[in-house]
């Protein structure tokens, strides 16, 4: 009864507000890990603190930079190694304190310190100070022409909340203490943290401070978000009208929801493509069958499972249609992306047949085939799929599908010949394509390059990049790179990746292609 | 039978159930019937699956993936095939995965349940033979290994396996993985009907008297222990056998079941649920029917075979 | 007596310590907690960094004796996943977990033992028999298809119970309640029955086993033939004389309800600890694994303990023995 009671007396004193509250909830198959905005560098992560946090500027729905925390920025005319940031005035944290530049000196250097996740992303920076206060310089180590594209997921703290709550430092494992910010937030976002319980509960309440309000439709007054593993459950959850919006509909019940009544499904691409890695590397495989040579390390069988791989039946079956078959191994979001490049390869069984007798392999051979269960969308069905094509020109395929977890520290510890790999690109720039997969592996470059593919005219060319500020000159460089590495078949493209979100009838959204939903531009008719 | 003292009176008396008690039962129990006939079909189709099977799944270079998603006893619109329970996802033609499915289904519960048994058996005698120290030491085992229930045991040893096989032999390691782990979950049951049986048949005279003329320990405890207990391990053996299976398809279901390449009827409904609302319901309710009249014919014949084989109960 | 109990006691402690050591040897296999908590961008460096600070590079028996020093103190560590106290994630989880274990098994004692009763008296009834079949076509089936069955039926086509989600719940100084809320009971049901479908039929065909057993004594039958009536036989004497196995079972079931709520949770998005072993597990979270399968064997050896006590307080013979009889 007291409960109740509560429930009432609330209900009164919320008054009309309570009436007019419109409650977003919200579902997906993960939750965010960590309050903590610079602790982990990851996709549902992000999501949440994107609603209670803002970086200094920002992709909107478009996946277009606009500003959020700053409202100009350009390198300096006389110095092309800083960048400077005009901040927004008049922005208040959610406990009530401005918003300076200490703020952001605060963040970013918070963001570039040992036990954050997002170093990375600054690994250029030399220094970044306050000049008044609304105005930030970010100096690097030589010309960065994109810097603002490694800013949308930096998110800005309060240097004094951060300072008297002792959350200075990201998370710490080695200290063993909990970091006051990995539960508790307190941003200049839309909507501030009401409560959360990790993998079950997360509530967050329109800001009435917020900086924006006249400026976004800001519909929604209060986001419940709930992680739901299971596929079958989050779907079962929106039809029964228990959710109002998932993110991760599975493909095949995009139909069903679709013509659920009030509720809707709309698509866009995404940045993500999906593709194998083989080891061309090595002079012996260690899961073949052949004895004392790698057959991959010949670029005809390359060609010919390039060739054999039927990306339109995935496309059609697997994927329900809801995939863009892929040439290449980078988004159509990104720059160095062209049409020509993500020409895909014609399916020739005859001819795939062919190369493979050319290259002696006529009697095939067997290999196995690494692949995440739990990370892109039919991750296992698509290998498996794989499996079969691959048996149609003598490659054996033994197909060793298991958790991500356990996936991905085999292409970090090169211990698969044959993997499957998906690639966002944070940057929407080739360079980060180049980093990470094409570079030979180093200290500094080619972390996920499992191919153990190694091209020094071409390490040298990748590496030429980060300080080309000659923008012509940098996309041709990158073209030349993406001619070679297409030349090579350095990997076995397979498709970009197609969101589906479904929601409620009278939501009104576009799809940000990084899957980053900003629930400030919601509408709701 | 308390008359008659010695290891012939066991075998005769073994015998007699099987030829009359047992059969008489059975022939008035039109339960345990049909659940036998539905066993006997399904297991012959499983032995036989090649045979029947109009076409082998396991084979991926004889796959279609056009084939995909081909509703029952219609024609697919790409490549005109006919199956007759419908495709799956891959283009598999869902009755040859079913029938290859329950053989691999089969396969593991027996084994599994073999091993259950051979290592409940040997440990409950020596437990209950050798007492002290050893049977402290057995029966404490057992009481770790109740304390990780039967999934979490699984999922540790796949866990181990896939550590310490080599790469080349992952693939074919899934089933004896499974097997190891369900059977190794699964011997407590018996260890502890035998020791219990064991502590009290080997107070009985005809023991001693064995024991006094000098019978080997083995001899006593396989000779004359091991015949009185057969009816307890057959019923745990039965029910078992469903368990097996069932824990087979929890464990797809976790993840670490058959691979999706040579899916065992767990796996097959693993992979089926995930087309429950999108309308292809032969992936799903086919499977899952074939492992419901697997599993309910075996709990039934277990069921009947316990009120058959005591006697105070008829 | 107290003898038997400090062996007893040092034994349970062995046992521990064994479980804890499978547990934590089973870690080194199920991947690479690095991996995880180091974004798409890391580089070697990051990797050995962290693997120093995390003390993954010293030898597994430093590994494991640092592990036990800390767990006896109830200090599990950080989880990697979410990086707060092992302990306090568990503390928080918990009454999820045990709320749905508490109503499946009362759903599983109460249906058993009337079902069971039901099905004895009326052995040959038409709905006794359909009682059975149903009982075992409940328990030829995995649990998750069944979660997802109910789901399908109860929550998508008669929307009549949520799919998800343990509904608003109750902070009563720590201790969350789904008991105080209707979303709060109506979510329990579809977890709740899935949970306890093969705990509720192992102990209707307990119960009814042993009333038939029960039945053909001779003390009832005395009791029938001094003309006490059929309710008071079956009821006072047949019952009260099963229920001694059916608490045994129960009690030794109460583990197994805990650790197969891995499952129903899983489908059923229940936020209980077992959801939290299995993310524990995609996102190889060793300290969150580690407390977890010790709290089960923790809970299962002092079940075991209670019964073996229990046992040798009721049965005087086992004194002599010294253990109860394994059967």
């Amino acid at each position: 009864m007291r409960v109740l009671g509560g429930i009432l007396l609330a209900a009164l004193l919320a008054g009309t507000s309570f009436a007019s509250a419109e409650t977003l909830r919200w579902a997906r198959a993960g939750d965010s890990l960590t309050l903590d905005p610079h602790s982990q560098n990851e996709g549902p992560t992000h999501t949440v603190s994107h609603q209670i946090y803002e970086p200094l500027v920002l992709r909107d729905t478009a996946g277009k930079i606009v500003p959020a925390l700053a409202t100009e920025w350009a390198p300096k005319s006389d110095n092309p190694n800083i960048w400077v940031f005009k901040l927004r005035e008049g922005v208040t944290f959610h406990d009530g304190a401005d918003f300076t530049a200490t703020d952001v000196v605060f963040s970013l250097k918070r963001a570039m310190s040992p036990n954050s996740d997002m170093k990375a992303l600054l690994a250029s920076v030399k220094e970044v100070r306050a000049v008044g206060d609304f105005t930030v310089e970010i100096e690097t180590d030589g010309p960065n022409p994109i810097m603002p594209n490694n800013l949308t997921n930096l998110f800005i703290m309060d240097k004094e909340w951060s300072e008297a709550n002792n959350a200075i430092e990201v998370q710490d494992f080695e200290g063993g203490e909990e970091t006051f910010s990995s539960r508790n937030t307190n941003g200049t976002g839309a909507y501030r943290l009401v409560s959360r319980e990790p993998d079950a509960k997360t509530v967050l309440q329109a800001f009435d401070g917020y900086w924006g309000k006249d400026e976004f439709p800001l519909d929604v007054t209060e986001i419940i978000y709930t992680p739901i593993q299971n596929a079958a459950t989050r779907v079962a959850a929106l039809l029964s009208g228990e959710i109002d919006f998932i993110q991760d509909v599975p493909v095949q019940d995009l139909k069903r929801v679709a013509d659920a009544e009030g509720l809707k499904v709309i698509k866009a691409p995404q940045n993500r493509v999906i593709f194998f890695g083989v080891n061309q590397g090595d002079a012996d495989l260690a899961s073949d069958n052949i004895e004392g040579k790698n057959p991959f390390a010949d670029k005809k069988v390359r060609q010919a499972m390039n060739i054999a791989i039927n990306r339109e039946a995935i496309r059609k079956i697997i994927m329900r249609g809801q995939s863009i078959p892929a040439g290449v191994i980078v988004p159509p979001f990104a720059n160095g992306w062209t049409q020509d490049l993500d020409t895909v390869p014609e399916t020739d069984l005859k001819a795939a047949k062919a190369l493979m007798t050319e290259a002696g392999y006529g009697d095939g051979f067997s290999v196995t085939l690494n692949c995440p269960n739990d990370r892109y969308i039919n991750d296992e069905a698509i290998c498996q799929a794989a499996v079969g094509m691959l048996a149609q020109i003598g490659i054996k395929v033994n197909l060793d599908a298991k958790p991500k977890a356990q996936h991905f520290p085999l292409i970090n510890t090169l211990e698969t010949d044959f993997y499957m790999l998906g690639w966002g690109v944070a940057t929407f720039d080739s360079e980060y394509v180049f980093n990470f997969l094409v570079h030979t592996r180093d200290d500094k470059y080619g972390a996920w390059n499992g191919t153990r593919y190694s091209n020094p005219d071409l390490d040298v060319k990748i590496a030429s990049l980060a300080s080309e500020i000659d923008l012509d000159k940098r996309n041709k460089t990158i073209g030349e790179i993406w001619e070679v590495i297409q030349e090579d078949v350095v990997y076995l493209p397979i498709h970009h990746q197609v969101l589906n979100w479904g929601m409620v009838e009278k939501l009104q959204t576009e799809i940000q292609p990084e899957d980053q939903p900003k629930v400030k531009y919601f509408e709701l008719k | 039978m308390s008359d008659i003292i010695g290891p012939e009176s066991d075998r005769s008396s073994l015998k007699r159930i099987w030829t009359s008690d047992l059969i008489w039962s059975f022939r008035n129990a039109p339960v345990a019937i049909c659940s036998a006939i539905v066993l006997a079909i399904l297991v012959l189709s499983a032995l036989f699956t090649p045979l029947i099977a109009p076409y082998n799944p396991f084979d991926p270079s004889t796959l279609n993936l056009m084939n995909g998603f081909s509703k029952p006893f219609e024609k697919n619109e790409f490549t005109g095939d006919l199956f007759w329970l419908g495709a799956d996802d891959q283009g598999r033609d869902v009755f040859s995965t079913i029938l290859y499915g329950l053989r691999v289904s089969l396969f593991v519960g027996f084994l599994a349940v073999l091993l259950a048994m051979a290592i409940g058996i040997v440990l409950g005698l020596i437990a209950g033979y050798a007492g002290g120290i050893t049977d402290t030491i057995i029966m404490r085992i057992a009481d770790v290994q109740l304390t990780f229930p039967s999934i979490l045991i699984a999922m540790f040893i796949f866990g181990i396996a896939k550590g310490i096989t080599p790469i080349e032999l992952r693939d074919q390691m899934a089933i004896w993985v499974l097997i190891l782990s369900i059977g190794l979950s699964d011997w407590v049951q018996f260890a502890r009907v035998i020791r219990g049986a064991t502590l009290v048949e080997s107070n009985k005279d005809y023991v001693q008297a064995a024991r006094i003329i000098g019978r080997s320990s083995t001899a006593i405890m396989f000779r004359h222990i091991l015949p009185n207990v057969v009816s307890p391990i057959l019923v745990i053996a039965t029910i078992s056998l469903a368990l097996a299976i069932i824990t087979e398809a929890t464990l797809s279901f976790l993840g670490v079941g058959a691979p999706p390449t040579q899916p065992s009827l767990g796996t097959l409904i693993r992979i089926g649920q995930g087309f429950l609302f999108s309308g292809e319901w032969w992936i799903l309710l086919f499977p899952a029917f074939t492992l419901l009249f697997l599993a309910l014919s075996v709990n039934l014949l277990g069921d009947w075979l316990r009120d058959a084989l005591n006697p105070r109960l008829r | 007596m107290i003898s038997f109990v400090v062996k007893r006691l040092l034994q349970a402690v062995l046992v521990l310590l064994l479980a804890g050591l499978v547990a934590f040897s089973m870690f080194r296999f199920v991947g690479d907690p690095v991996e995880s908590l180091l974004g798409q961008e890391r580089t070697q460096a990051d990797i050995e960094r962290l693997r120093g600070q995390l003390g993954l590079d010293d030898p597994f028996p430093v590994q494991y004796y640092r592990f036990l020093e800390r767990a006896v103190q109830g200090d599990f560590g950080l989880s990697y996943r979410q990086g707060r106290p092992v302990a306090e994630i568990i503390a928080e989880r918990a009454p999820a977990t045990l709320e749905l274990a508490a109503v499946s098994g009362l759903f599983a004692i109460f249906a058993g033992i009337t079902l069971g009763v039901f099905t004895a008296l009326r052995r040959d009834s038409v709905l006794s028999r359909s009682v059975m079949m149903v009982s075992l076509i409940g328990v030829s089936l995995p649990t998750f298809l069944i979660g997802i069955l109910l789901i399908y039926v109860f929550s998508v086509e008669l929307n009549w119970l949520p799919s998800f989600g343990r509904g608003e719940t109750v902070d009563l100084g720590g201790w969350t309640t789904g008991f105080l809320t209707v979303s709060g009971l109506k979510a329990l049901i579809l977890p709740a029955i899935t949970l306890g479908l093969y705990q509720m039929t192992l102990i209707m065909r307990l119960v009814r086993a042993e009333m038939l057993e029960v039945l053909e004594q001779d003390y009832i039958r005395f009791a029938r033939a001094r003309g006490l009536s059929e309710r008071a036989i079956n009821f006072r004497h047949a019952l009260k004389n099963t229920l001694v196995p059916v608490i045994t079972v129960t009690g030794l079931q109460l583990g197994s309800i805990i650790a197969f709520a891995i499952i129903t949770e899983t489908v059923f998005q229940w936020p209980g600890v077992g959801l939290l072993f299995i993310n524990a597990i995609q996102f190889v979270d060793i300290p969150v694994m580690a407390a977890y399968l010790m709290l089960i064997a923790l809970m299962f050896v002092i079940i075991n303990l209670v019964v073996d006590l229990l046992y040798f307080a009721i049965d005087p013979r086992l004194r002599a023995e010294g253990g109860r009889a394994n059967v």
